[in-house]
């Protein structure tokens, strides 16, 4: 499903390398976990999928279901399927959650050409989804985000995943800031999405997510590169021995 | 001095402002009012039956009094309980302030049509009174117009004041307006200005506000080639309570200046005032605001906020506050920002599918829908003033 090769990025206007030629393959129904230590790539990777800007492909492709997604706007890739969950989501003052909702499921459904949602199918399916991730309702006619707690923010990331259904999810450090309730919440709703038309790219720095959401595959990304990939024992063995000795095996 | 006096000040018998007027420092009338125009002539009957087509009312249960072209018509619209209107041309508003009072004096000079209308103490009237004026706009016309309004003791009310045109031709407008709220009467004035592409629309506010009175005034630009908006606001009693909120959205070509003049004149009054600007293509925008605190208007608390939106490099907003102080117990406070459209949301948006085009309309209707929600004014009216928004963003970004 995902097939990135030989990728290089840069900042755009700097000449620093931060992705310095990357290969990942993730198959539909698959979770990948990428870890790495802080200044590896992680954050940058995950802009990249979604076509943020800021970012220079120099070399290399991303190809999502065989096709080259490079020269597409941010509003194409998520409307052809691909969804990341931020680090940190924005707060948008003035926009009413359900209102920002109602513009992103209507789009994606119109670039799609399918029939956009009547309100009352809308409201029905929010309220549905925000009662399965405990989100009161009342909050989402509040402004996007703001105010929001840390945990209310990673979980309505979590809202929009489920009501946009994606075919690619990609989870950037969605464990940051949760406690273990919030946690086990957020990951509850990553699994029941999980799906054998469905890829999961879940970016973290700690094995602690992984126990919720047990991946398939865990790919170690240093300097800019994948240096190792394994099963979901890799995770562990980076629990305990930190990311020394990848690195070395790897130098 | 020798100057060339122009056309337009021949007609009017004084010399327009240049920039040098520190009052006008961002409008320079003098070079953008070469000439006045001819008053326009008194349109048929029938033909001003169609002229506000394609400007719906805004409140459906309001009682409208309707000016076509600076002229009075009658439609014997039932006026509410308690409200009484005379159709004589009220006084030309003083002009005492020289330069300053440069809008006034014009209008003095070229308006023919206006109402009286007095609400009678005590009486709360909910049905909205409207005063609308619709302008053909043909090229090198005046229409302009002059309203007088006493809104009594412990009275409350509301007022619509509307300018609508579609002509982009070189035309005039003018409104010149004396807004007197007595003890304890509660009045909300909004202004929308829909004149033409073309219009340059000169208009003035004068306010009294009496002991505990309480007024809320909304300006809302969405129109014209060249508009100054005036308000010019004396607190002369003790505990009353103001609000001035704004919303100037500046199309390309387009030069709209809001200047307000508040005057504390006694003690515990509050103010806030509120705009937020949007400016496309190359259109220019202008705030001022000042406020003046009397020496015996100690406990004063008044706060200002402009914010802008700036949507190219071509377009600018000018933004003035003054502060003018001699109490020396008050809080006064005044800020003033502009910025692009933040390329973070842009992408938040855009990264749920939402194309760039629909994400920056989001962004910037609720980067000004903000300020109509704080009037407070009711569903339906909040609606028809966003939708105006509305219609001016896609017509405009």
């Amino acid at each position: 499903m995902l097939e990135i090769k030989n990728l290089h990025v840069r900042i755009a206007e700097e000449e620093t390398e931060i992705i310095k030629g990357l290969d990942l393959s993730v198959a539909a129904g698959e979770v990948a976990a990428i870890m790495g230590p802080n200044g590896s790539g992680k954050s940058t990777l995950s802009y990249v999928l979604a076509g943020k800007e800021d970012y220079e492909v120099t070399e290399g492709d991303i190809l999502f279901n065989g096709e080259s997604i490079l020269e597409m706007e941010p509003d194409e890739r998520a409307a052809s399927g691909v969804f990341l969950a931020f680090q940190y989501p924005m707060e948008i003052p003035g926009v009413p959650t359900m209102n920002f909702l109602k513009a992103a499921m209507n789009a994606q459904r119109k670039a799609r050409d399918e029939e956009e949602y009547t309100t009352p199918e809308f409201i029905k399916t929010v309220k549905a989804a925000a009662g399965e991730l405990n989100i009161d309702f009342n909050m989402l006619k509040r402004a996007l985000n703001v105010g929001f707690s840390g945990g209310e923010k990673k979980r309505a990331e979590i809202l929009q995943m489920q009501l946009l259904e994606p075919k690619l999810c990609v989870l950037d450090e969605t464990d940051s800031g949760l406690d273990i309730d919030a946690l086990k919440i957020v990951s509850d709703g990553v699994n029941r999405l999980r799906d054998p038309e469905r890829a999961f790219l879940v970016i973290t720095h700690y094995q602690r997510l992984l126990e919720h959401i047990v991946p398939d595959s865990v790919h170690v990304l240093y300097q800019g590169r994948i240096i190792e990939s394994g099963d979901k024992s890799l995770a562990l063995h980076l629990e305990e021995n930190g990311y020394a000795d990848v690195i070395a095996r790897a130098a | 001095m020798n100057i060339q006096k122009t056309a337009a000040e021949e007609t009017l018998g004084f010399m327009l402002p240049t920039r040098r007027v520190e009052s006008f420092h961002y409008t320079d009338l003098r070079a953008n009012l070469k000439s006045l125009g001819e008053q326009a002539a008194r349109p048929e009957d029938d033909a001003t039956r169609t002229m506000g087509d394609s400007f719906p009312r805004l409140a459906s249960d309001a009682c409208v009094l309707h000016f076509y072209d600076g002229h009075g018509f009658e439609r014997n619209e039932t006026l509410p309980e308690g409200v009484m209107v005379s159709r004589d041309l009220p006084d030309a508003l003083s002009a005492d302030g020289g330069a300053d009072d440069t809008i006034p004096q014009i209008n003095s000079k070229i308006t023919t049509a206006g109402v009286s209308i007095a609400v009678a103490k005590g009486k709360e009237v909910t049905q909205t009174i409207g005063l609308a004026h619709a302008h053909t706009g043909a090229a090198e016309s005046i229409a302009s117009t002059r309203f007088s309004i006493t809104a009594a003791e412990g009275s409350t009310s509301r007022f619509i004041e509307r300018q609508m045109g579609r002509s982009d031709a070189n035309h005039m407008t003018s409104s010149a307006v004396s807004l007197n709220v007595q003890q304890g009467a509660k009045v909300e004035y909004f202004i929308v200005q829909q004149a033409g592409v073309g219009a340059t629309h000169l208009a003035r506010l004068n306010v009294t506000l009496a002991q505990d009175a309480d007024l809320s005034i909304f300006v809302l630009n969405a129109g014209g080639k060249l508009v100054r908006q005036e308000v010019k606001i004396a607190v002369n009693g003790e505990n009353a309570n103001l609000a001035i909120r704004g919303v100037n959205l500046v199309g390309d070509n387009a030069h709209i200046d809001v200047t307000t003049v508040l005057e504390h004149n006694v003690p515990h009054t509050n103010a806030e005032e509120l705009f937020r600007n949007v400016v496309a293509g190359d259109g220019h925008g202008v705030f001022q605001g000042q406020i003046k605190v009397a020496q015996p208007a100690q406990k004063t608390d008044a706060q200002m906020a402009c914010n802008t939106l700036l949507l190219t490099d071509e377009g600018d907003f000018s933004a003035k506050p003054e502060l003018e102080i001699f109490a020396d117990d008050v809080i006064c406070a005044h800020g003033a920002t502009v910025t692009d459209i933040d390329d973070e949301h842009m992408f938040y948006m855009q990264a749920r599918g939402i194309d760039q085009k629909t994400a920056r309309g989001l962004l910037i209707k609720a980067f000004v829908d903000e300020v109509v929600e704080e009037l407070e004014a009711g569903e339906e009216l909040e609606e028809a003033f966003t939708g105006i928004i509305d219609d001016w963003l896609d017509a405009n970004i």
